[in-house]
């Protein structure tokens, strides 16, 4: 399983891919970063059968929820992924591979549900626990004999 | 989202223009068949970077100014080098002027791929976004990701990695690709080559609105070449200058809506930089490949009308992959990757050509090589007033366009500059009233 974990480092609760994706390498496991600019995003996980993308997500629910989305069965929620800066960002990386044909088989998000962004801005304290709860699930599935 | 209001008095309000970098918002107030306002409004919180680098060693300033952008990065890399090495009086390698070049020719590759498949394509194919033109256009879409994919690939072979390269310092490079390293990207860019070609004659089946403005163009020239990282700065109003003149000539100025600065030309205003001013300014420049394929298209200079910048990168990545091309048969490693540069104080100024127009960097040394100034003028702040008023021009022969088309073509013609707001501070949120 690919992991990729998006996510700017210095805008608040984005950073929680990026710092779910540390944790799992100090973890022992294998973990890639992002910026979640859709077209790095999708060559990323070229070639890969299962993919788990990492992001910080604004649904509604509180700071620190952690949402597992199936992406293959159904289109996201892109406003829910709407946390990138970027013109085209991470939703547009899954509905355009899914239009292309070019999703791995297995495509999952962990979404982190987040409530700041502002630049500058550290990682609220809900988001911090539920990396580190994220990563632990994540580990769960992950096959490595170099664990913690 | 979207128009409101009596028929003397409407609203149009987008809540976030989609198909940029960064966010802003935009506001044109209209009264009767009187444009009495237009604002890009930039309220993203100014990110200091100048104020960062006072203090750090010149030795820094490349992997930090490199930070400012996720999609220009080598532009802010080579803008610094060659600033710095101005300062210091460091003369480069010629291996190592070319090796730049090619860098930033991976750089144009996959900046201009991006925006036009990705961000302004759909503008003129009357889709709302790449997934929906991937549906009806997909060998379309496919060759722009390949396209961009292999501008990146070669930004990584040079950089150390696609994005925020970490290989380009003052003197050279940390390290230097082998001949074998290039050579193996000569299959890829010859696809790139072709792919531009078909880019440009795809451009030339699209619909551009009759806009034509009356530009200062501003770009670099060389005596010889397709600018970018080297040559004057000039303008088809008789500006000529070096670089180190930019701030005698051109101003920064705040206005109340916007937290990114907006320059503009000491005596004459606004002016326009990127893609349409360079072909512009330098279309004998461009290789003979592209220049046929512009006139195969309907293309000639002088051209004015911003909805063709389209055209305008498209030919540039016809020049760019031509280039990458050249610069791989010419290549024969340096015998160093980077020549040492002794810290002086000293000032240095330099412009390069960063994809979406100049960008100036000025730097003042201490003696130990500490920075005590820097300046960076990015190039949306460059064509922040001139956005203004292409939507001031625009705006009026609008009124009689539905509400809705209204608002399409004042978005497009913000797209036309594929302004990088992340950049220029970074949200774009567009809101047309009508009074």
């Amino acid at each position: 399983m690919l992991v990729i974990g998006c996510g700017h480092p210095d805008c608040g609760d984005d950073a929680a891919g990026l710092l779910a994706a540390r944790r799992l390498r100090e973890m022992g496991l294998e973990a890639a970063e992002a910026s979640g600019e859709a077209t790095s995003l999708m060559a990323g996980w070229e070639g890969h059968e299962d993919v788990l993308l990492v992001d910080a997500v604004l649904t509604g629910a509180p700071a620190g929820t952690i949402h597992l989305w199936d992406a293959r069965s159904a289109p996201l929620a892109r406003e829910a992924l709407r946390c990138s800066t970027h013109g085209l960002g991470v939703a547009e990386a899954i509905e355009l591979a899914r239009v292309l044909g070019r999703l791995p088989a297995r495509l999952r998000i962990c979404g982190i549900e987040g409530r700041r962004f502002g630049p500058g801005e550290a990682p609220s304290p809900e988001v911090l626990e539920a990396v580190e709860k994220a990563a632990r699930l994540i580990r769960e599935e992950m096959p490595c004999t170099n664990r913690e | 989202m979207g128009p409101q209001g009596s028929r003397t008095t409407r609203t149009v309000k987008v809540d976030y223009l989609a198909r940029v970098e960064g966010e802003g918002a935009l506001l044109i107030k209209v009264r009767g068949d009187r444009v009495e306002d237009v604002k890009l409004k930039i309220f993203e919180p100014p990110r200091l970077f100048e104020a960062f680098l006072r203090g750090r060693h010149f030795t820094e300033a490349p992997d930090i100014t490199a930070r400012i952008c996720g999609i220009c990065p080598i532009a802010y890399q080579m803008s610094a080098v060659h600033a710095l090495e101005r300062a210091l009086g460091v003369a480069i390698d010629p291996q190592i002027r070319l090796l730049r070049r090619l860098f930033y020719c991976g750089e144009w590759i996959e900046s201009h791929a991006l925006h036009v498949f990705l961000l302004h394509a759909p503008d003129f194919l009357g889709y709302e976004d790449a997934i929906e033109m991937a549906r009806h256009h997909r060998p379309v879409v496919e060759m722009g990701l390949r396209l961009k994919k292999i501008g990146n690939h070669l930004v990584s072979v040079l950089g150390g990695r696609e994005i925020h390269p970490i290989s380009a310092c003052v003197g050279g490079f940390y390290r230097v690709p082998s001949a074998g390293e290039l050579k193996s990207l000569e299959e890829d860019l010859k696809w790139a080559l072709e792919a531009s070609l078909e880019t440009v004659r795809l451009s030339a089946r699209f619909e551009y609105p009759d806009f034509e403005q009356d530009y200062e163009f501003v770009a670099l020239r060389h005596p010889e070449e397709y600018p970018l990282n080297e040559g004057r700065l000039v303008s088809n109003r008789g500006l000529d200058i070096d670089a180190a003149e930019y701030e005698d000539q051109f101003v920064e100025q705040h206005v109340k809506h916007s937290n990114a600065l907006q320059s503009v030309l000491r005596k004459r205003g606004s002016y326009l930089v990127g893609p349409l001013a360079r072909v512009n300014l330098n279309f004998d420049r461009l290789p003979a490949s592209a220049r046929q394929a512009a006139a195969e298209c309907g293309f000639a200079v002088p051209c004015g009308n911003p909805f063709r910048s389209l055209q305008a990168r498209a030919l540039e990545l016809v020049f760019a992959c031509e280039e990458a091309l050249r610069i791989l048969a010419a290549y024969d490693p340096p015998p160093e990757p980077r020549l040492e540069a002794a810290p002086r104080a000293g000032r240095g100024c330099a412009i390069t050509e960063a994809p979406r127009g100049i960008l100036y960097h000025r730097y003042e040394l201490a003696e130990d090589g500490k920075i005590l100034a820097a300046r960076i003028v990015p190039p949306t702040s460059q064509n922040q007033r001139r956005m203004e008023e292409d939507l001031r021009a625009l705006a009026p022969r609008l009124l009689e366009e539905t509400p809705e088309r209204m608002t399409w073509l004042c978005e497009q013609a913000i797209r036309n500059y594929d302004p990088c707001i992340s950049c220029a501070t970074h949200f774009l949120k567009l809101r047309l009233e009508r009074a």
